[in-house]
C-alpha cells in the first residue's frame, strides 16, 4: 500500500501563512454545524479546549475520559509553565524568537510552518486563559511576571506557582463544563476508547469500553478528534499517567511518527526502589535558580553514596558544576536532553550521589545567599548576620517554589532548603506521535490528533513550558479553524449509523482482544509484564542508545509479547468494572509501541535531540546530526508483526531556518 | 516493616460490604502509601483473588484522583497530604491501619474504595467558570490586578476536587469544595460580572446533589490536603446572601 504524506503547508511567506489560509479556508454555516457531530477524545489541555471550542462553535460535541471526571487528565500535573511571545518583559522577545528557539531546541526536526504558527497564537492563550479566571503569578504593579525555561534567553513563561497546568486545565474544563451545561457537549465519564473506527476510508466513529459496567459501545461521527496524550508509560517509571488510545487509532492505518523521540526530564527525584510505580518531577524552573552539581572527587561521591559524606561536606572546591563549566552560555538553563545526559555522563563516571549511584545534586544554597542579601538592602537591615540573610533568602525562595520543596519533602524525607535536593533525569514527555498535516489530520481522512499526541511541534526535543502551549494551541486556536477543511465536505453527510457493518466489526475484534487477556488466565501479572517492558526500554532505547543495544531489546520485546499472551493474568471478567483488564489492555499496546520506538530508534543513524545514538556524537560528547540523510519524519505504518511496520518519510523542508549544529555553550 | 491493614472490600463478591484484614511484612518506608496498595495488590493477583479497587492517577498530589479513608482521617494522618503523596514512613512497624472508602450519600461507593464523585462536575457545570468563548479575550495585561488579590484567588484555585472535604465533615457537606471555586471567581475582576448568579445557581445543585448543610465545624478545612481555608465559605454565603436578596 503506498501512502502519500502531503503535509499541506499553505504556500506564502512563513508569517503569512496562517492568517492567509485562516482567511481563505472552507466555512461550515452555522445550520450545518448543528447537524454535524464531532467526537473528541480526551479531556486534557488539549481535548477539553477543543470539546469546549468546537462546542461553542455549534457543532454537535461528545467528549470521552476514561477517568472519573475530565479535571483528572495529566496535563493538571504539569508544574513549570506556559511559553508566550507576549515580550511584556522588553528583553527582546518575538514571535520569531519562539519559532526559532523552538525550532532549535527541537534539533532542526519538527515542521517549520506549524511551529511558527504555534509561535504566533501563543499570545491569544495567555489572554484567554487570564479572561477564565486563570490566576497566573503577578507583580506589584498587578501585571503578569514572567520567568525564564531552559534552552531560551528571554524570560516569557507564564506560570501559577509551581501548578500551571492545573490552573490552565482547570480553565479549560469550566469552559467544558459551561458547554455541558449549555448542552452543546455531551460527556463521557468513564469511558475508555479501545478502537477507531472507518467507514469508507474516513474517521466516523469509536468503540468505547464502559468502565463501570464493562459494556462495549459504539459511538459515530463525521469526524474524531484524538487528544489523548503521549506514550511515556511504555517505559512504566515516568512523570505520566497511564494512556495509549492514539495506538487504537495506529492499528487501524493511522502513521505513528517519530515515536524513537522520548523527552527525558533532568530534574526528578531518583528512583529509591524496585516497588516505585511513578517518578516525581521537579519542575524546570528550579534550574532558574538551582545550581547542578556532582562532586569533583570519586572518592567524595562514593562517601555521599554511603552515607558517610553529606552534600555539605564537600568545600566548595571540590564540587564540579558541570553544567556551568560545559554551557557557560547557557549554563544551568541548558535544554532537557542536554541536562539530561550531561547528568548520565557525570554518574557514569562513578560521581553519582545516591545509594544507587543515579543522581545530582540541585543546590539553592546560592539562591538563598543571593535573595536573602538583596531583601536585606531592600529591607534596610545593615550588616545582616549570616543566619539572617539564610532567613530572608529561604523566604523568597519558598514564595518560588514553595509547594515543590514541600513535594520534595514529602517523598524523600529530606529538608531541600537545607541540603541539596537530589535529582536524575526520567521519561517525561514523547515528541513522537500521530503523524498530522498542517491541518493537524492525520493520514486517515476525519481524523485529527493534538497536543502530545500529535508529533508535530517539538521536532527531536520540546523546550519547557511548551507544551502547555502547543496543546491549547491545538485546542483553542488550530482545530477550531482546520476541522472545517473536512467537515466542510461532509454537509451532506447524514448521521453516521453506528449499526453499519463496520462497527459491529470493530466492536467484535474489540470484545475478541478482551477476551484473549481475560483468558489467558496465566500466572503473572500485568503490572510485573509493565515493570519488564519499562526496564528494556530504559535500559535500550532510553538516555541513550546504540545498534547492538537495539537489536537485542527487539528480541526481548518480541519474547515478551510472546509470553504475555501466555501467562498473563487478569482477574474477574470484561463485564465488570475492572482496572486490571483495564491495564492489561494498554500494556498490550505498549509492547507493541516499544517494539515501533526501538526499530524507529534502529533507523535513526544520527543523535538529535532526545534521541542519542552513541555512536553518532562529536568529540566532545555532544549530538551530532546527519542533516544530509535524516532531516525527514520517520512516519510508521502498522502490519503484521511478522513482518514489521512499514516506515514513510515527509521531507522537512527548511526555508526560513538555516540548518546549525546546535550549541548552548 | 510489617503491618496489618483493615481494608473495605464492596461490590462484587463482598456485596454491600465489610472489612478484610491483610497481613504485609515487606513494606518499606520510603514506599507511599498507593505503591504499599500496589503490593499487596500484587500479592492478591499472584493467589488469583481479586485485587482492592482504589483510585489514583497522577500520584503527584494533584489529580485529585485517590479517595480514602485512613484511620478516620481522609487522604491519611499526615495534614495538607493526599494519599499518593503519603508514605510509609509515618507509620511504625506493626501498626494496624483502616482503610475505607469516602463516605457521603452524594458520593455512592462504586467498589471497595472506589466511589462516584460526578456531584462535584455537575456543581460546576451549574455555574462555576466565566461565559467567555474562546477568541474573545481582551490583552492578558489589559487588567491589572493586584498581587495579594491574585495571590488569595490562587489559593482558592488550588482545590483538587478530591472530596476529602466532604468525607471528613459528619455532615458530608461540599460548602468547602463549592466556595473554593466560587472564591475563586468572585475575586478576580473577570468573574466577579457573574458572582452573584454563580453562588445561586452552584448552592442550588449543591442541595440538589444530596449533600448537607454547613454546621461550621472545620474538619473539611482540617482536612483538606491543599488547605483549602472556611474563609471562602464565608465569601460564598456572603455572595449567596446579597444575590437572594438582589434578585
Amino acid at each position: 500500500m503506498s501512502i502519500k504524506l502531503n503535509s499541506n503547508i499553505p504556500s506564502g511567506p512563513l508569517a503569512d501563512k496562517w492568517t492567509q489560509y485562516r482567511s481563505t479556508m472552507n466555512l461550515v454555516a452555522p445550520n450545518n454545524k448543528r447537524r454535524i457531530e464531532v467526537i473528541v477524545v480526551g479531556t486534557g489541555l488539549a481535548g477539553a479546549s477543543a470539546a469546549s471550542t468546537l462546542g461553542e462553535l455549534g457543532y454537535n460535541v461528545k467528549c470521552f475520559t476514561f477517568h472519573d471526571s475530565p479535571r483528572r487528565a495529566h496535563s493538571i500535573a504539569a508544574q513549570g509553565g506556559i511559553n508566550a511571545a507576549k515580550n511584556y518583559q522588553n528583553d527582546g522577545d518575538s514571535v520569531y524568537r519562539l519559532f526559532y528557539d523552538t525550532i532549535k531546541g527541537g534539533d532542526y526536526r519538527s515542521r517549520e510552518s506549524n511551529v511558527y504558527r504555534l509561535a504566533e497564537v501563543s499570545r491569544n492563550i495567555i489572554d484567554q486563559a487570564v479572561a477564565q479566571g486563570v490566576p497566573f503569578a503577578r507583580e506589584y504593579g498587578g501585571l503578569l511576571a514572567n520567568r525564564s525555561f531552559g534552552g531560551v534567553q528571554v524570560s516569557r513563561t507564564f506560570y501559577a506557582r509551581g501548578q500551571t497546568g492545573q490552573q490552565l486545565l482547570i480553565g479549560a474544563y469550566q469552559s467544558l463544563s459551561r458547554q455541558i451545561s449549555l448542552g452543546n457537549v455531551q460527556m463521557y465519564n468513564r469511558h475508555e476508547m479501545l478502537d477507531l473506527v472507518k467507514v469508507d476510508g474516513k474517521a466516523r466513529g469509536i468503540i468505547t469500553r464502559n468502565l463501570l459496567t464493562g459494556e462495549i459501545e459504539r459511538h459515530a461521527a463525521h469526524c474524531v478528534v484524538l487528544a489523548t496524550g503521549g506514550y511515556g508509560n511504555v517505559y512504566y517509571l515516568s512523570t505520566n499517567a497511564m494512556q495509549s488510545a492514539a495506538w487504537r487509532a495506529v492499528r487501524r492505518g493511522a502513521l505513528m511518527a517519530n515515536p524513537c523521540y522520548c523527552q527525558i526530564h533532568p530534574t526528578c527525584i531518583p528512583v529509591s526502589g524496585d516497588y516505585q510505580s511513578k517518578l516525581t518531577l521537579m519542575s524546570e524552573s528550579l534550574r532558574n535558580d538551582g545550581r547542578v552539581w556532582v562532586p569533583a572527587k570519586q572518592e567524595d561521591a562514593k562517601a555521599i553514596r554511603e552515607g558517610k559524606k553529606t552534600a555539605l561536606d564537600i568545600p566548595e572546591g571540590d564540587r564540579d558544576y558541570y553544567l556551568e563549566r560545559r554551557y557557560p552560555a547557557f549554563g544551568n538553563l541548558v535544554p532537557r536532553d542536554v541536562a539530561s545526559r550531561a547528568a548520565k555522563v557525570a554518574c557514569d563516571e562513578g560521581l553519582g550521589v545516591a545509594p544507587t549511584g543515579l543522581a545530582v545534586f540541585l543546590d539553592f544554597a546560592a539562591a538563598i545567599e543571593r535573595y536573602g542579601k538583596s531583601e536585606a538592602i531592600s529591607s534596610g537591615i545593615k550588616n545582616p548576620s549570616k543566619e539572617k540573610i539564610t532567613e530572608l533568602g529561604t523566604a523568597v525562595v519558598e514564595a518560588k517554589y514553595g509547594n515543590l520543596f514541600e513535594m520534595y519533602e514529602k517523598i524523600t524525607g529530606e529538608n531541600p532548603y537545607k541540603t541539596p535536593m537530589k535529582i536524575y533525569p526520567a521519561i517525561h514527555y514523547t515528541m513522537g506521535g500521530l503523524w498530522v498535516d498542517y491541518n493537524l489530520e492525520t493520514n486517515v481522512p476525519g481524523l485529527f490528533a493534538l497536543g502530545e499526541a500529535n508529533f508535530s511541534d517539538h521536532g527531536a526535543n520540546r523546550l519547557g513550558a511548551s507544551a502547555l502551549m502547543q496543546g491549547l494551541a491545538d485546542g483553542y486556536f488550530v482545530i477550531p479553524y482546520t476541522i472545517g477543511q473536512f467537515l466542510s465536505g461532509e454537509i451532506r453527510t447524514p448521521n453516521i449509523d453506528p449499526n453499519s457493518p463496520e462497527f459491529a466489526e470493530a466492536e467484535n475484534a474489540v470484545k475478541e482482544r478482551l477476551n484473549k487477556l481475560v483468558s489467558v488466565k496465566g500466572d503473572q501479572s500485568v503490572e510485573s509484564f509493565h515493570r519488564r517492558l519499562g526496564k528494556i526500554m530504559w535500559d535500550y532505547c532510553g538516555m541513550s542508545r546504540n545498534a547492538d543495544g537495539l537489536k537485542s531489546a527487539l528480541k526481548m520485546v518480541r519474547e515478551l509479547r510472546e509470553e504475555y499472551y501466555k501467562d498473563v493474568f487478569v482477574p474477574g471478567t470484561a463485564d465488570e468494572f475492572n482496572p486490571e483488564l483495564e491495564k492489561a489492555t494498554r500494556v498490550a499496546d505498549f509492547m507493541e509501541l516499544g517494539e515501533t520506538m526501538i526499530m524507529d530508534a534502529l533507523n535513526r543513524n544520527e543523535s538529535c535531540g532526545g534521541h542519542f545514538r552513541e555512536e553518532y556524537q562529536t568529540e566532545g560528547g555532544e549530538a551530532k546530526r546527519d542533516d544530509e540523510n535524516y532531516a525527514y519524519v520517520a512516519a510508521w505504518e502498522y502490519n503484521s508483526w511478522e513482518e514489521g511496520p512499514i516506515m514513510h518519510k515527509e521531507e522537512l523542508v527548511f526555508e526560513n531556518v538555516e540548518l546549525k549544529t546546535r550549541s548552548y555553550k | 516493616m510489617k503491618l496489618t491493614l483493615k481494608i473495605w472490600r464492596e461490590g462484587g463478591e463482598f456485596g454491600s460490604g465489610k472489612f478484610e484484614t491483610h497481613q504485609l511484612d515487606n513494606v518499606t518506608e520510603h514506599m507511599s502509601f498507593l505503591e504499599m496498595l500496589d503490593v499487596l495488590n500484587e500479592d492478591l493477583v499472584q493467589q488469583k483473588k481479586t485485587p482492592v479497587a482504589f483510585e489514583h492517577d497522577c500520584r503527584e498530589g494533584i489529580c485529585g484522583t485517590c479517595s480514602m479513608v485512613i484511620d478516620g482521617h481522609p487522604h491519611g494522618p499526615q495534614a495538607k497530604t493526599t494519599t499518593c503523596q503519603l508514605h510509609m514512613r509515618k507509620f511504625k512497624d506493626g501498626d494496624t491501619i483502616t482503610i475505607e472508602p469516602f463516605r457521603a450519600s452524594a458520593f455512592p461507593v462504586i467498589k471497595d474504595l472506589v466511589v462516584d464523585r460526578s456531584s462535584f462536575d455537575r456543581i460546576i457545570q451549574a455555574g462555576g467558570f466565566v461565559s467567555i468563548n474562546t477568541g474573545q479575550a481582551q490583552d492578558a495585561n489589559a487588567i491589572p490586578i493586584e498581587k495579594d488579590t491574585a495571590s488569595a484567588a490562587f489559593d482558592a484555585a488550588t482545590c483538587i476536587g478530591c472530596g476529602a472535604c466532604v468525607a471528613a465533615c459528619p455532615n458530608a457537606s461540599a460548602m468547602l469544595f463549592t466556595s473554593a471555586k466560587v472564591s475563586h471567581l468572585a475575586m478576580l475582576p473577570q468573574g466577579q460580572v457573574e458572582a452573584k448568579k454563580r453562588a445561586q445557581n452552584m448552592v442550588a445543585q449543591m442541595d440538589k446533589e444530596g449533600f448537607g448543610m454547613c454546621s461550621n465545624i472545620g474538619l473539611c478545612e482540617a482536612e483538606c490536603p491543599k488547605g483549602i481555608s472556611v474563609e471562602n465559605i464565608a465569601r460564598m454565603n456572603a455572595e449567596y446572601l446579597s444575590g437572594a436578596f438582589s434578585s
